[in-house]
């Protein structure tokens, strides 16, 4: 008999800290999911970011390191660097990544690193308790902002679409935006992180996927409405689809270079938005608000 | 075959001392007075195959080594003063996940910008930890060309003995002058210890996963590990002290390291010439500080001058190593001032009334 579906051999039988409703569970269930399908158990290293997916190195059944908040992509640098033909997965919340870590991400993506970077978009802090996160929604309450993100008259800005900022830099070659809020986004979600691993491994530059992902405990509702809150509010403003997708110009490059090849990125200045939803739209809208 | 001598500049010898010691893997930002240390790697690590970023901070640069490190190359970073404050978070979690690493601190004047002179001033920083929490790094302080490649390369080895953070800490003169150096031998890179701790090569080994993380929420599991790791630092202090007494009958003893200890031995050749016999103790690892072997000088009773470009750091240890048995003085400058030798036997003269 074949066996058509099981538990990931890359993730641990063990029961989560993770609240109810809360995406990093699948998340977590897609990227195994992934390295099982492409057999690297036992050849990817993840940096698990300050932050509820703290505990990720509890799950996961590979080889973890654990960096400083923020600085998630500078040690996720020096591991890929060194080990090359291994699959090193840059797990990110929003803070981590589009706060604190803002330096880290925006160079090791202009450098082109060939990692790839898993950003758990949930517009909220978790960890700390529901504060203002750089993603939050215009008007969405937080602890921080308890009358809600006012980016004017207060001063909290808007909230940053991190795949529209990078698509700009030269060394990105893949990014894309999910969701797992309904099973069909989910499906989708696990096709964006198989393209961005498949392209990891044949040694093309950076590449990211972020997850739009649901913190019921913190938005302060139901995990049903949960994930209706997030296609009535996130997915408007944070449009899924591959926001920029080089990855068809950048393999014949990448097949003539080896994957030990520690050198900077090519000198492209691509960086073109994608189709549809990409960056004009997006940040358009950004803008009217 | 006899051994080369060259002529070298402080920041390149410890550069390229550190390639020899089979450093593969480097991160850097620019800050004066190192930088000759950053692009004598941009020059030679590139060229070697090896690991060479110029990081967009050195924020970044510490943790790319803590990386880099985590996945079992022998990794280095090198700043001045105001950058290696930059660097302290990620050294704090390199200690507590005892990842083995080598920072060369180039140290300048401060607080703040401060100056790009030559300073002391960031001994306390170096010695207590630097960063949060409870811990130590080792911290060689050396006084010549010479002995900054030699420091460098032994820092590798004790990095990778101990599992800790190594801080090669050279004052910016040491840095920025240039004199005659023996490099040491280059190290077989397949002769490195082996680090049965780091991430990666998984496939085949039977392993289970490793997780480097300085994380634990159980207090009690916590502090057990702080508890391991202070044991380890007590087996460093009692085996690799290392410190230089010259002039071990004297009136009085001379403590300084580093550049100041270069200006007390003028000093100490000044006084013979006046019939003053001066010592000068010389530590040589600023952590571990060699408390035992100045705490036996105390015992002869004789006062200590410590000398140092800042303004009483080094002289706390002095004074819990002497434990007021003894007399102890200070002559610090600040700023990037260098003492000069007439000014310390000046003050060498006025404590023994001479």
């Amino acid at each position: 008999m074949k066996k058509l579906y099981g538990h990931p051999e890359s993730l641990k039988t063990v029961s989560t800290k993770y609240c109810a409703g809360c995406g990093h569970g699948v998340i977590h269930r897609l990227i195994t999911e992934v390295i099982d399908e492409m057999g690297l158990q036992e050849k990817s290293i993840i940096t698990n970011p300050v932050g509820c997916s703290i505990w990720a190195d509890l799950y996961f059944d590979f080889d973890s390191v654990q960096p400083p908040h923020g600085r998630t992509p500078a040690a996720a640098t020096g591991i890929k660097r060194v080990l090359p033909d291994h699959l090193v997965i840059c797990y990110q919340g929003d803070g981590d990544l589009a706060a604190i870590g803002t330096a880290e991400i925006i160079h090791a993506a202009n450098r082109g690193e060939k990692f790839t970077v898993i950003f758990v978009n949930n517009a909220i802090y978790g960890m700390t308790g529901g504060q203002m996160a750089p993603t939050t929604l215009v008007g969405q309450k937080a602890t921080t902002a308890p009358l809600g993100r006012d980016p004017i008259d207060a001063g909290m800005g808007y909230p940053i679409q991190v795949c529209e900022l990078l698509a700009t830099l030269g060394g990105t070659r893949y990014l894309a935006r999910g969701a797992v809020n309904t099973p069909a986004n989910v499906r989708k979600t696990k096709q964006y992180i198989k393209k961005a691993f498949q392209a990891q491994m044949n040694g093309i530059g950076f590449t990211l996927v972020e997850i739009l992902s649901q913190c019921p405990t913190n938005w302060g509702m139901e995990p049903v409405d949960a994930v209706d809150w997030l296609e009535k509010n996130m997915i408007p403003y944070y449009h899924l689809g591959e926001i920029k997708n080089e990855l068809e110009g950048a393999a014949a490059g990448a097949a003539a270079a080896s994957v030990a090849d520690r050198g900077a990125a090519p000198a492209s200045t691509g960086g073109t938005a994608g189709a549809g939803e990409g960056l004009g739209g997006a940040a358009a809208k950004g803008a009217a608000r | 075959m006899s051994e080369e001598k060259l002529l070298m500049k402080g920041n390149e010898a410890i550069a390229e001392a550190a390639i020899r010691a089979g450093c593969t893997a480097y991160f850097g930002y620019p800050i004066t007075p190192q930088n000759e240390l950053t692009a004598y790697m941009a020059r030679h690590m590139l060229a070697r195959g090896r690991i060479f970023i110029q990081a967009e901070s050195e924020v970044s640069a510490i943790n790319m080594v803590y990386g880099a490190s985590s996945a079992g190359a022998r990794a280095m970073t090198s700043s001045s003063s105001p950058g290696v404050s930059l660097k302290q978070e990620g050294i704090s979690y390199a200690a507590g996940a005892d990842v083995p690493l080598v920072v060369a601190n180039v140290v300048r004047g401060g607080p703040g910008l401060g100056s790009i002179a030559p300073s002391q001033a960031d001994y306390f920083q170096s010695t207590r930890g630097g960063g949060h929490g409870d811990y130590y790094t080792i911290v060689l302080a050396p006084k010549s060309v010479q002995e900054a490649a030699d420091l460098t390369y032994l820092a590798f080895d004790l990095a990778d003995t101990w599992r800790i953070p190594v801080i090669l800490q050279a004052d910016g003169m040491i840095g920025q002058m240039m004199e005659g150096v023996v490099l040491p031998p280059e190290r077989d890179l397949k002769t490195l210890p082996k680090r049965d701790w780091a991430v990666g090569y998984q496939a085949g080994t039977g392993r289970d996963a490793r997780h480097i993380s300085s994380l634990d929420l159980v207090p009690e599991n916590l502090e057990a590990k702080v508890r391991a790791r202070f044991k380890r630092y007590e087996q460093i202090k009692a085996k690799e002290v290392r410190y230089e007494l010259l002039g071990e009958d004297a009136d009085l003893y001379m403590v300084a390291y580093g550049t100041s200890a270069r200006v007390c031995l003028g000093a100490k050749k000044l006084a013979e010439k006046a019939g003053i016999k001066l010592g000068l103790f010389r530590p040589i690892t600023l952590w571990p500080f060699p408390e035992l072997a100045l705490s036996k000088l105390a015992e002869k009773g004789k006062p200590f001058l410590t000398v140092e470009m800042s303004m009483g750091q080094l002289v706390e240890d002095v004074r819990l190593s002497v434990l007021g048995r003894a007399p102890v003085h200070l002559l610090g400058h600040c700023g990037g001032v260098i003492p000069t030798e007439e000014e310390v036997f000046a003050e060498a003269k006025r404590i023994l009334g001479r």
